[in-house]
């Protein structure tokens, strides 16, 4: 693909703390490279507000090669931007033209407060994993890998569901700000696994428990999640989870 | 964990959405069915003894407690989850994300609804309760709902009104049949296509065939 240069206005969210009103503030920025990344145009961007003694755009970033789930970004009504299975450090400025208006907005969602800027505090999803997204294992020797056998049909479904990276898109995305696709591929990832099946209602159970309390609202299955998630996860993960709680929550005492 | 627990988590809330909304499919098979009696050219008669024995017949009178229970719980706990869920991103977007991902008929299963629950009350108005409050056990004698169906039918703007009704029904059902059954723990592919498949038919041929009746009537092919 031919290299070419662009000039874009960028109106980004800005608030200075989490109970900052906040607003948006227009950039330019100029010479901008078709072939960095979203994340260093912005970088590039922040280097001229620190030139200026003004303060930087604050977003969440790390492995910077789509696998760690830190980044975050709603770009021009859209989580992780305009790529179709995409993280928005894998996003890159050959998707626009100069002269293009990209609006940054951070994920919005009262269980995903902001931070600062775009960063928000997405902590929920910690705790909704310490609600039960593990299984337990005794100490001593390590069991063999291969010493259970999976069937194939269903490690390649746990495998698809743990390709979860838990960037949040999912809520950002929904309509109801609900988290039930990122509860449903850690739920599904182990409930498909023999290890992970001695615990499967009662994850269930706490998980969604958990989920409710940090104000996750619930899923009217309207797809655009799945459409989102940077890691392709399927919404008939969010049917098995609803099978698998109202298994648990019907057996359990 | 108990069954209020169970009812009242969000998961919990959709199944009860789930359960009603199938059962209200099921009443909706029924009451086509009954319905579509009119067209037997017999002016009115198959339709008649049909709309008696619903009308006179314990089980169905008994059948008819349980669904008017089915619809109140639909309804109620729709606007419930409506509402809840509408309060869970207090800040809003500035770019709307709109129909990237998701159909505008699965964002508005509220608003459908509410447009149904319009429509539901005229039509319970029209038939439901002058039929009801004159059922021979009753207060007096029993009207003939043919020609209720005859007479309403003639007025323009109930006419358009039984059409938008029917129009709205088939795009809350188009989402909302797929979609209790995915609610309901459907997950194979192999299923779920299925009743895609039939969720799209019952969608287009059900309110179809209601919005014919008033159709029929009013331009005169029913006499």
């Amino acid at each position: 693909m031919e290299h070419y240069t662009m000039n874009l206005t960028l109106k980004v969210w800005r608030q200075k703390n989490k109970d900052d009103r906040g607003g948006f503030e227009t950039y330019p920025v100029k010479n901008i490279s078709s072939e960095m990344s979203f994340l260093e145009m912005i970088d590039v961007l922040n280097e001229e507000l620190i030139r200026e003694g003004k303060e930087p755009i604050a977003f969440d970033h790390d492995c910077r090669e789509g696998i760690c789930g830190m980044c975050s970004m709603y770009i021009n009504g859209r989580p992780h931007g305009p790529w179709h299975q995409n993280t928005t450090c894998q996003l890159h400025m050959r998707a626009y033209k100069d002269g293009d208006t990209i609006v940054i907005e951070p994920w919005r969602a009262n269980a995903f407060p902001v931070i600062k800027d775009l960063v928000v505090d997405r902590t929920a999803f910690d705790r909704i994993i310490q609600a039960g997204g593990y299984i337990s294992v005794n100490t001593g020797n390590a069991v063999d890998a291969n010493a259970i056998p999976v069937e194939k049909d269903k490690a390649d479904a746990a495998f698809a569901a743990a390709a979860c990276i838990g960037c949040g898109a999912c809520v950002a995305a929904c309509k109801n700000s609900s988290a039930l696709l990122f509860v449903s591929a850690k739920v599904s990832h182990l409930a498909l696994l023999p290890q992970g099946d001695p615990e499967r209602k009662s994850r269930a159970m706490n998980m969604v428990a958990q989920m409710d309390k940090e104000g996750f609202g619930s899923c009217t299955n309207t797809g655009a999640c799945e459409a989102v998630c940077p890691k392709g996860i399927s919404i008939e993960n969010i049917a098995r989870l609803n099978r698998e709680y109202i298994m648990g929550a019907a057996t359990a005492e | 964990m108990k069954w209020s627990e169970m009812f009242t988590s969000s998961v919990g809330k959709k199944w009860v959405m789930a359960l009603t909304g199938i059962f209200l499919i099921l009443f909706l098979i029924v009451h086509v069915a009954l319905n579509a009696t009119i067209w037997a050219n017999d002016g009115g008669k198959m339709f008649e003894a049909g709309a008696h024995f619903m009308g006179s017949n314990i089980v169905p009178r008994i059948l008819e407690v349980g669904l008017m229970a089915g619809i109140l719980l639909h309804i109620i706990q729709g606007i419930m989850l409506e509402m809840q869920n509408r309060s869970k991103r207090k800040k809003g977007y500035a770019v709307a994300m709109g129909n990237k991902g998701s159909k505008w008929y699965s964002r508005s299963m509220g608003l459908l609804g509410t447009l149904i629950l319009i429509f539901l009350i005229i039509h319970l108005a029209h038939f439901w309760v002058p039929n009801r409050s004159n059922q021979g056990w009753l207060l007096g004698p029993e009207i003939s709902l043919y020609e209720e169906m005859k007479e309403v039918f003639q007025i323009e703007w109930v006419v358009v009104v039984y059409i938008l009704g029917c129009i709205s029904l088939a795009w809350h059902l188009l989402h909302g049949f797929q979609s209790a059954f995915r609610t309901l723990g459907v997950s194979s592919k192999k299923y779920l296509s299925l009743l895609q498949a039939m969720g799209i038919g019952f969608s287009v041929i059900v309110p179809l065939v209601f919005a014919l009746m008033p159709i029929s009537f009013y331009l005169g092919w029913l006499k």
